[in-house]
């Protein structure tokens, strides 16, 4: 089984590499097939190591070699395919080969084709040691690695101009790449901190040792690294305040924004707190704040999604929402259900990102809702597969979504904190209304699209055909509810409900019901004209529109001071001191040698004088010398 | 009695003379001659040392300088010649063709 986890693993990597040797050619169609056949060994590699998992229960370990050896300190390159991580891997490889499939056709008249397919294998490549590696060193590495290959995605388009923020919000690929990877820098360094200590206190970053020694520690300890480790997770998993980049990220391109921005990398974080759960069970207080945050940004990021009207941007909050969703979980022990929200989102988000660029690729890159509509009469099946994707974002039985984020709200109920589940009650509300505000904007209504001058068109076969195993998973991923269960509490602690019969029932019935109203709303009010004018007027609408003016406060609050210090580190201490000082010395030099070329006047005579004056200098140093000693 | 003081004042003299001939002389003739005069104080002073310390070396080493001087001046009463079939003059102030 080896054989498999090594292809699994290396695979995305030769698809790199391979891509990175035409990175400055013009575009081979090529180097994406390849890719894509590549990616799809890993799947199918990832699928064999499911399937062995499932039926012998036997953990595939493999040591690649050692990595850290000094000291007390050991770190070997180390895999394991375990219940968590194979279940990580099949969805990463199925997501990412659909991708890479798909941007064969979405990338087609760019010019940086087989450059993007490089990052996008090497995103890949990251995202795999992240999941696989069976100690955190090597986690880390992933970690580091996906932000890379995110910071190069986000910013591919890197050559597009700054533009003000009223114009676009995020500014331009390249400030928001940047934005992305100083705030995962910010969350890595608290991460960082929980993994030293943890080396500090355990003496080792292998998983297996770490987690049967933790229990040894006392609460503050483990309290501590329990917080590290979940500030790490918030700036991967833009949890606030650390949010606000996975909304500019949507600067990339949009496969990478349904493989990284939606289905995987950002999901890192809960994957990392789901791993850790020997940690984290021991610490329901933290737990507790991991769930509150996760359903106050469940909250916050689905009410920015409420009023924005650029497309890609409203996909973006609603996955801000749904990781908060997976941290509720999380946060209150309830692992499987965690990770297993987190699979199917992959599936169902990613394919709404898929249909959000052939919507995009039908309007020119237009990303303004308000200048859409009626585009279901040429995009019909773009049009269905969205549409389906919406209805498992809302929780719509029997899609995908219904069955995880259902299961959510009943442990938040079940584990006795109703204040936790109302906000997440009212959070699937909201989803569904932005999910189908989205959707009546786009494909139904009045076709405004004619008065701007566009002239869509369906994408090309392969493009929704790479969608449809996405949308197929949407339908019927949730149906897998039991075995995954089953699967999956061999390894992660499994969740007892405490509540039965009616009261579920009556729980799922509550949350299909607010569900299904704000479908009803969004889909009754933009069918009849939308809300009027006026309410673009309120407080509350720009407010949320500005995203709570947080972008702007940390301009205000962060960037510019910085800038400020920034501006007086340079001209007060770069400039006068230590550049002044530098110049002062060469100056000195410049100076004595311009003042001593007379001496090398060419006249043999003086020159002998020179040599006569040098010579009695010596001699007088060695009187002085000897008469000193 | 002679002692080695004597030889090395004698010495100190001799490379005095020749001192300011090489400072004070323009012919370059004279100012080989002064260089020949600060060698052979050396000379001096390396051969008295050897006697008074018995060693053979110091006087090894007068012979080497014998050698190589007069070597130098074969080869710079060459060159002397050759500057002078070219310039007319031996002064050392005209030999300014490095200058920068």
């Amino acid at each position: 089984m080896e054989k498999y986890l090594y292809i699994a693993l290396f695979a995305p990597l030769v698809s790199s590499l391979f891509a990175a040797l035409f990175a400055t050619k013009p575009k081979k169609l090529f180097v994406g097939i390849v890719a894509s056949i590549l990616l799809f060994i890993s799947f199918v590699s990832s699928a064999i190591l499911l399937s062995y998992l499932a039926g012998t229960e036997e953990i595939v370990k493999v040591t690649l070699f050692d990595w850290i050896t000094t000291g007390k300190l050991n770190i070997p390159f180390g895999f394991v395919v375990d219940e968590v991580s194979v279940i990580m891997m099949v969805t990463v490889t199925l997501v990412s080969t659909l991708v890479h499939i798909y941007s064969i056709g979405y990338m087609e008249h760019d010019k940086g084709f087989n450059r993007f397919f490089s990052y996008l294998s090497a995103f890949v490549f990251s995202m795999l040691i992240l999941v696989m590696s069976d100690n955190f060193a090597g986690l880390f590495i992933g970690w580091e690695g996906v932000g890379l290959c995110s910071w190069l995605l986000i910013g591919f388009w890197y050559y597009k101009k700054d533009e003000p923020r009223e114009v676009n919000p995020s500014i331009s690929p390249a400030w928001a790449a940047n934005e992305a990877f100083i705030m995962n820098r910010i969350a890595d360094l608290g991460m960082l901190l929980g993994l030293f200590l943890i080396y500090w206190h355990i003496g080792s970053l292998q998983y297996d040792v770490v987690f049967a020694h933790v229990d040894m520690f006392s609460i503050s300890v483990i309290t501590l690294m329990g917080i590290f480790l979940f500030i790490g997770a918030m700036g991967k998993s833009a949890q606030f305040p650390l949010h606000t980049w996975l909304a500019d990220a949507m600067e990339g391109p949009t496969p990478v924004s349904a493989l990284i921005h939606a289905a995987t990398m950002v999901t890192a974080g809960v994957y990392l707190v789901i791993r850790s759960f020997p940690i984290y069970s021991q610490i329901p207080d933290i737990g507790f704040y991991i769930a509150c945050l996760g359903a106050f940004v469940a909250v916050f990021a689905a009410s920015m999604a409420l009023v924005n009207t650029d497309l890609k941007r409203i996909i973006a909050y609603s996955t801000l929402s749904q990781l908060g969703y997976m941290f509720v979980a999380a946060g209150l022990e309830a692992y499987w259900i965690a990770l297993f929200h987190l699979m199917t989102h992959a599936f169902f988000k990613a394919l709404l990102f898929l249909g959000a660029g052939n919507v995009m690729h039908a309007m020119n890159d237009e990303l303004n809702i308000f200048k859409m509509g009626g585009l279901y009469k040429v995009m019909k099946w773009t049009a269905i597969m969205m549409i389906i994707a919406s209805l498992a974002l809302s929780g719509i039985y029997p899609f995908a979504g219904f069955f995880s984020k259902d299961k959510i709200l009943e442990v938040a109920f079940d584990s006795g904190h109703y204040l936790l589940w109302f906000t997440l009650w009212v959070g699937a509300g909201m989803t569904a209304f932005y999910s189908f505000r989205l959707i009546m904007l786009v494909f139904f209504g009045e076709e405004r699209y004619k008065k701007y001058g566009f002239h869509p068109h369906e994408a090309p076969w392969y493009m929704l055909a790479a969608m449809a195993p996405l949308a197929v998973l949407a339908i019927i991923a949730g149906f897998f509810e039991e075995p995954f269960e089953e699967f999956v509490t061999r390894l992660l602690p499994e969740y007892h409900f405490h509540i039965h019969g009616i009261l579920t029932v009556a729980l799922v019935g509550l949350t299909t019901l607010i569900a299904l109203s704000g479908i009803a709303l969004a889909v009754y009010k933009y069918s009849h004209g939308g809300f009027s004018e006026k309410w673009k007027e309120t407080f509350i609408y720009k407010l949320l529109y500005n995203q709570y003016y947080i972008p702007i406060l940390y301009d205000k609050l962060f960037v510019e001071p910085y800038k400020e210090l920034s501006k007086i580190a340079w001209k007060e201490l770069d400039l006068r001191i230590v550049d002044a000082t530098v110049d002062f010395i060469a100056g000195v030099i410049y100076s004595t040698g311009f003042k001593g070329r007379v001496i090398q006047s060419g006249n043999l005579s003086k020159m002998l004088r020179w040599m006569v004056i040098g010579l009695l200098i010596l001699l007088i140093l060695v009187v002085v010398y000897s008469m000193a000693r | 009695m002679i002692t080695l003081n004597h030889y090395l004042v004698l010495a100190a003299i001799l490379f005095s003379i020749a001192l300011v001939g090489i400072l004070r002389r323009k012919n370059l003739l004279l100012l080989f001659f002064a260089t020949e005069i600060a060698l052979n104080a050396i000379n001096i002073a390396l051969a008295a040392f050897s006697k008074y310390l018995g060693d053979l070396t110091g006087q090894l080493f007068a012979f080497f300088i014998i050698a190589i001087a007069a070597s130098e001046v074969a080869v710079g009463l060459g060159l002397l010649i050759i500057w002078y079939k070219r310039t007319g003059n031996i002064d050392l102030d005209s030999l300014q063709s490095m200058k920068w």
